[in-house]
């Protein structure tokens, strides 16, 4: 069942909060995952695969470079999931 | 009418010794940050290494390879002579033919046994381990020595930023044969064709000779792809190695997998769930990524400096290019 993006949002925050150890308030929609919430390309993979369990969908690797900030990644997950 | 004969097989194999060679020069990350603009901490930080270990121009893989052989024969208290196969994994020897196996088989004293080179990049270790438990059990073989052995620095390149920066110089030898119990249990193993670029040489002998100004291949990967697919991918394998060896991690006193990161290990352990009692080997942190060596030489140190003992069961797993896999649980010699 598709999600809300608000529902990706939290769901993704949680994962990034696992990963990083930031609070989930800080993963925002316009945040920079390597600029902002200093997240390197192996880290990035983790929690891509986390996000593909929890949503339910695939995310291709070659596509994983075009997820610069959050909201890019909660929009591609509301589109796959769609 | 004359009945076909078959081998005779035996019920049970183990590893009866192990041996382990490194490459002579310890290379720091200072020492190769530079011509990938890089530095020691974020070197530490993506991989875990501190140091690797290579050899110089005057060792070639056989040398390396033919060194811990002789350990491992040493140990097992046995000769060449007793050697009926020999199961070297390499991707660095330089020739496409003969194989390594064959020269090496002579410098050991062991022909006329069997000798064959086998292609299973950073598995290969464990691929042959499968390969000598089936042959001694099939009775093919009473004694097989199984080689993983590369000279990585001979195909690396310094400005390379995705793997070159890993890799060190290394072999690791079995001596697998027959036992009264079992110490070698179910391989499982395999393949996924459809990543075989994600590690790879930079171009082929072919494109070589059609353009020289190529210059000498060398190793590239696509880091965030291989670490995903062995992060998460692997741990499966791993499991599954010890529900058909029917134990648990509970069971299991050492954990090898190949040494290619230390987050991917990292990663593998958690995915698996091991509990904190489980000795995981880090011979990454000094020796670098050495491929089909990884192995038996992070096993053969955890014996050295006593973190592991003979008679532990060791749950190993490599995975690399190809891609490939191969996992077992082991009795330690």
């Amino acid at each position: 069942m598709a999600n809300t993006e608000q529902e990706i949002l939290e769901g993704l925050a949680e994962i990034v909060a696992e990963e990083t150890g930031l609070p989930t308030d800080a993963v925002a929609l316009e945040k920079s995952f390597t600029d902002d919430l200093d997240i390197d390309s192996l880290s990035m993979m983790t929690i891509v695969t986390h996000a593909e369990d929890k949503f339910g969908v695939r995310i291709p690797d070659e596509e994983v470079k075009n997820l610069a900030t959050v909201g890019d990644a909660v929009r591609f997950i509301a589109g796959a999931q769609a | 009418m004359t009945i076909l004969q078959q081998a005779t097989p035996t019920h049970f194999s183990r590893i009866l010794a192990i041996g382990a060679e490194r490459g002579e020069n310890v290379v720091t990350n200072d020492d190769i940050a530079g011509p990938i603009d890089s530095s020691d901490e974020w070197i530490r930080q993506r991989t875990g290494i501190v140091t690797r270990r290579r050899s110089g121009p005057e060792v070639n893989v056989l040398d390396l390879a033919e060194a811990a052989a002789r350990k491992a024969l040493d140990a097992a208290g046995l000769t060449g002579a007793h050697v009926d196969a020999v199961i070297l994994s390499t991707i660095t020897h330089w020739h496409q033919t003969p194989s390594g196996a064959a020269i090496l088989a002579e410098r050991l004293g062991a022909t006329p046994a069997a000798a064959y080179d086998i292609s299973a990049a950073c598995a290969g270790y464990a691929y042959g381990i499968g390969q000598a438990d089936a042959l001694v059990r099939a009775g093919l073989a009473r004694h097989v020595l199984v080689i993983g052995a590369e000279k990585l620095s001979d195909f690396i390149d310094p400005t390379d930023r995705t793997i070159s920066f890993l890799l060190g110089d290394g072999a690791g030898a079995a001596v697998v044969g027959p036992s009264d119990t079992p110490g070698i249990g179910p391989t499982v193993w395999g393949s996924d064709g459809s990543k075989a670029s994600a590690i790879r040489q930079t171009h082929s002998w072919a494109e070589l000779r059609e353009d020289p100004s190529l210059g000498w291949p060398t190793l590239r990967q696509d880091g965030p792809t291989v670490f995903k697919w062995a992060s998460f991918q692997m741990a499966p394998i791993a499991a599954k190695a010890m529900a058909e060896a029917g134990v648990t991690a509970d069971d299991i006193q050492v954990f090898v997998p190949h040494q290619a990161n230390t987050r991917i290990i990292d990663q593998v352990v958690k995915q698996l769930g091991l509990p904190d009692t489980v000795v995981v080997g880090r011979d990454i942190v000094d020796t670098g990524n050495t491929s089909a060596a990884s192995i038996p030489l992070a096993t053969e140190r955890l014996l050295t400096e006593g973190q592991a003992k003979s008679g532990d069961l060791a749950l190993q797993i490599g995975f690399g290019a190809g891609l490939v896999y191969a996992a077992q649980v082991v009795v330690l010699p």
